[in-house]
């Protein structure tokens, strides 16, 4: 059914939606989610989380350039490509909650786990992942929750993001978990348009006006100290890794440097070389330990769902 | 109303394949929400339709694009589809693998694109190569160029505007004959 009216969506019957438009359950609903035998549920459902709240997040900073964008086909362009993420992020989502069973809540420490029991009887839902987790239990590499800066910064962000996420879902394909595989293989045909579009992008500003160029490796400069926390390896990464559910980031460099000189190389940009932003204690993204940037994000990102406990649902 | 089984082994045999070919016409006639010239089957959306002995009729779908927001909207259809030709029990299952191609899009499916002003997307297999597991996929910084012929002129001089669109599938693209631009379902 379409909404061309805006009543037809809030007088349908038996629906506790609350928003024009956005008539979502559970994305995994007819799914066969039953877990691999030799995964631990708890390691699974956070790969998950850090899987998914990398592609929540940047759905997140790429649908503010909605409105903001130089050119409608771009602005179309970020939309699509934040909307495939999106629903990357909710497959995942919904994964880690059935992953993490009912006990999900309470082996997170959670201070909302008394508002849990949402989508598909197993964990917390897709929702309450999303819109209710503190900060310290997102999963995300820090690199995706910087603020957008300029439409170079977002090129530069979008180039480093895409061409490392490709590299990992093109090897997750061929893993042990059946639904983290699927999502892969479909994410892989999307984002393989994302990262092309981004280095087209990239490629034209760096080999353009003075004025382009010097934006465009502004931008590479801005982001690249975030590069390096891609490839490092989380413990449970490594433990998912060793049981052929999860990669071990840190194979991905090769693939990712080839891509990113060929790129540069047709932009006619230097290699950055600003350092590596240290992580806090040795803990980064992945830990829970995260920028400046990502409580501000959070707050907008939660504040609806925050703002409405009475069982606002998305 | 389905009625459950008798117990003659030959009725039962015609009685059920008349109900797969009912519950398969009904849920092949539900049309996409976002390309409504399409059926789900045209478009190779609608995977599988069985019918159960006690006569619960399973529907199997797989998705275009991960976010494809219209997924929800096809379930209901469906679901609605299925009540109206008497069947009370309807399960929808989600197939995520393998997953969609617009190489699974009929030939009826293609022309009637065509015929609404959209591109038919070409095969997607050569995009694919490449694409088995584990394997980089190569990056293309020139847009590669496909012979997409204009849906209203049908001159092969179109121009790629952006390689998306309104909706996740479709790309848009702009005829230098007849100038009009047009959207093309982009090969996935």
């Amino acid at each position: 059914m379409s909404f061309d009216n805006a009543y037809e969506a809030i007088t349908e019957e038996n629906d506790s939606r609350w928003a024009f438009g956005t008539g979502f359950d559970d994305p995994l609903s007819g799914v066969d989610t039953v877990l691999p035998p030799d995964v631990d549920g708890a390691d699974l459902a956070q790969y998950c989380l850090m899987l998914g709240d990398d592609a929540l997040v940047m759905s997140h900073r790429l649908q503010e350039w909605c409105t903001r964008a130089p050119e409608l086909e771009d602005e179309v362009a970020i939309a699509n490509i934040a909307l495939d993420l999106l629903g990357q992020a909710r497959f995942l989502l919904a994964r880690a909650s059935a992953a993490e069973g009912p006990a999900g809540s309470a082996a997170d420490g959670s201070a909302d786990s008394a508002a849990a029991g949402a989508a598909g009887g197993a964990g917390r839902g897709e929702d309450e992942l999303a819109f209710l987790r503190e900060e310290s239990q997102f999963r995300n590499v820090r690199l995706v929750e910087l603020v957008n800066g300029d439409f170079a910064h977002t090129m530069a962000r979008l180039l480093i993001f895409s061409t490392w996420r490709l590299a990992l879902l093109a090897r997750l394909v061929a893993l042990q978990d059946p639904v983290i595989a699927a999502i892969a293989a479909k994410g892989v045909k999307e984002v393989t348009y994302h990262r092309d579009w981004a280095a087209r992008w990239v490629v034209r500003l760096g080999d353009g006006t003075e004025l382009s160029r010097s934006r465009m490796a502004e931008g590479l400069a801005a982001v690249w100290p975030l590069v390096d926390e891609l490839f490092r390896p989380h413990e449970l990464e490594l433990r998912l890794a060793a049981v052929r559910v999860g990669v071990d980031p840190s194979v991905l460099r090769p693939e990712f440097d080839a891509v990113l000189a060929e790129v540069l190389r047709a932009a006619t940009l230097a290699w950055p070389q600003t350092p590596a932003l240290a992580g806090v204690a040795g803990l980064f993204g992945r830990h829970g330990v995260h920028t400046e940037a990502m409580g501000y994000l959070l707050a907008e990102l939660q504040s609806v769902r925050r703002g409405h406990h009475e069982g606002a649902s998305w | 109303m389905v009625t459950p089984v008798s117990g003659d082994w030959c009725q039962d045999t015609i009685y059920h394949s008349q109900l797969v070919h009912r519950a398969r016409a009904a849920a092949e006639a539900v049309v996409d929400p976002e390309l409504p010239m399409l059926t789900l089957a045209d478009l190779g959306v609608l995977r599988e339709v069985r019918v159960g002995a006690d006569g619960g009729v399973t529907v199997s779908i797989t998705p275009t694009y991960t976010g494809c927001p219209a997924m929800d909207a096809m379930r209901k259809d469906l679901r609605a589809a299925l009540r109206g030709a008497g069947f009370e029990e309807v399960r929808i299952d989600v197939a995520l693998h393998p997953a969609w191609t617009t190489d699974w899009i009929s030939d009826g499916g293609r022309r009637k694109l065509a015929e609404a002003g959209i591109a038919p997307p070409g095969p997607a297999s050569a995009r694919a190569r490449g694409r088995q597991a584990g394997w980089p996929v190569p990056l293309t910084l020139t847009p590669p160029r496909r012979r997409v012929p204009c849906p209203r002129c049908g001159s092969e001089d179109t121009e790629l505007t952006s390689e998306f669109g309104a909706t996740a599938c479709k790309a848009l693209r702009r005829c230098t004959a007849c100038r009009e631009p047009f959207e093309h379902v982009k090969e996935i």
